[in-house]
């Protein structure tokens, strides 16, 4: 296995202040690693690093052995913003049209797009009227257009019910077995156990990277959430 | 920059448009009743209305347009889309290109309403044919686009964004020669206006509606309106910024 993404030493400053404190850290191509930490602790700034759209401070990032952000990703790499970064004013299949033009999606893909991620029905209703799970899954859908190597997905769940979520884990995990990488974020821990490797946060460093499976035999408990505390505790206690 | 993707852009821009048609109406009828409200205000002096009249038909749509484009990319910019344009295979040159035909084509239906009704109803006239000041029109329109493009950067909110209009937008209609000749300004704010590119926009319009004959001086007079949205759309790509802080 090579790693898709690659980054060493990753720091960031944001408004003169450092959010990333020097981040390291590889993921296995055709994986669903999840990044996982409370809110606040610079997760989206990493996604941000990732993609290739933040500006950094030192370190390096590297994506399928390219520089982030060089021209040569921008179709290997699909990025969908925790707010739905879609046009409010276009209906559901304008909006896909678009993105398709841009990746060279063919009007079929679009059609199987939409429909994989429960927006069948939809095309023709204004983007704005739709309720915050439907938007997002339009931005998810104009990401998945380009068929990208690397996904990025910010917190790509948040406000679904659970039967949504639960389909969407299952693309995700399609995705994966076709070779996609993908890189989801969440701050619950609930989802972590979707993930075949987890990257735990807080305050803009790593806690620890490692399976599901290593984390619950590690700490000794079977709840995901109480043995990330578990973690950051034998961390501290360092 | 590749034609499909200038294209989409384009029409994505227009499909946005589209879905507003009360801002279509507000752009097609507002200049129109503006004219037409000069029209009887200078009733007993139709030589005041056609010198002010005739060159403000291919003013409006620099004016309408420098707004519509600063609000449309700071939407751009703030809801997230721009960032995601930047990360897929586009160029900014897509971008402003995109905007630069939809734009176009909104300005020639704005220009063609106003212009007919200024030479065609209103007996205003255009010695060297109202279609010339319809592409003049049209050429102010996408000055006002380059600039407004440009100027969205500059704006974190829609507040700030309209406010640009009175800032920048009405000092250059106040000095370019349309209300009082410039040469009866005081000195300093005619040397003023000869650096503002709406007084080229407004001397080739008037230019274009007088007897005289055109020479190499309104030939000057588009080149510099021309070479300011090139240099503005060179502006607004270094604002398209693939990473942000």
């Amino acid at each position: 296995m090579t790693a898709a993404i690659s980054i060493r030493n990753l720091v960031v400053d944001r408004g003169g202040r450092e959010i990333l404190h020097g981040l390291s850290f590889a993921i296995e191509s055709g994986s669903v690693t999840g990044l996982l930490g409370p809110s606040g602790c610079g997760k989206s700034t990493l996604m941000r690093a990732v993609v290739g759209v933040q500006k950094v401070a030192g370190g390096t990032v590297e994506v399928l052995g390219a520089e982030a952000g060089s021209k040569s990703l921008r179709s290997r790499v699909g990025y969908v913003t925790q707010a739905p970064s879609v046009y409010a004013d276009l209906t559901v299949e304008e909006n896909l049209h678009y993105f398709a033009a841009i990746v060279g999606a063919t009007l079929e893909k679009v059609a199987t797009t939409a429909s994989a991620v429960g927006l069948g029905e939809m095309g023709d209703r204004v983007v704005g009227s739709l309720s915050g799970g439907q938007r997002s899954r339009v931005s998810l859908a104009s990401a998945l257009l380009g068929e990208p190597d690397v996904l990025v997905l910010d917190e790509p769940t948040v406000g679904l019910d659970p039967v949504l979520r639960a389909e969407l884990w299952e693309i995700f995990h399609g995705l994966a077995g076709d070779g996609t990488t993908l890189l989801v974020s969440s701050h619950v821990m609930d989802e972590a156990g979707e993930c075949d490797e987890l990257l735990l946060m807080r305050d803009g460093a790593l806690v620890t990277q490692m399976t599901p499976d290593r984390l619950r035999a590690e700490t000794g408990e079977s709840d995901l959430g109480k043995a990330f505390l578990a973690m950051i505790e034998r961390e501290e206690g360092r | 920059m590749s034609a499909r993707v200038t294209g989409a852009t384009a029409l994505r821009v227009l499909r946005q448009i589209r879905h507003d048609p009360r801002t279509i109406a507000l752009l097609l009828v507002v200049p129109a009743v503006l004219l037409l409200l000069l029209y009887w205000v200078f009733e007993g002096q139709p030589q005041t209305f056609q010198q002010i009249g005739a060159p403000l038909c291919g003013l409006f749509p620099f004016i309408i347009m420098f707004l519509v484009t600063s609000i449309a990319m700071l939407r751009e910019r703030t809801t997230g889309t721009l960032e995601r344009l930047m990360t897929l295979p586009l160029g900014k040159a897509d971008i402003l290109a995109g905007y630069g035909i939809a734009f176009g084509i909104l300005a020639a239906l704005q220009a063609t309403v106003v212009v007919t009704l200024g030479f065609a109803v209103l007996d205003l006239h255009a010695a060297h044919g109202a279609w010339l000041v319809g592409l003049l029109a049209i050429g102010n329109a996408l000055l006002g686009m380059a600039l407004g493009l440009f100027v969205s950067a500059f704006a974190q909110t829609e507040f700030q964004a309209v406010q640009f209009m009175p800032a920048l937008i009405f000092p250059q209609l106040i000095l370019c020669g349309l209300f009082v000749a410039r040469d009866q300004m005081a000195g300093f704010l005619e040397a003023v206006s000869w650096l503002l590119p709406l007084t080229y926009a407004f001397e080739a319009l008037a230019k274009a509606t007088s007897p005289k004959a055109l020479d190499t001086a309104f030939a000057a007079d588009v080149l510099v309106v021309v070479g300011t949205t090139v240099a503005a759309l060179g502006l607004g790509a270094l604002t398209l910024r693939r990473r942000t802080d």
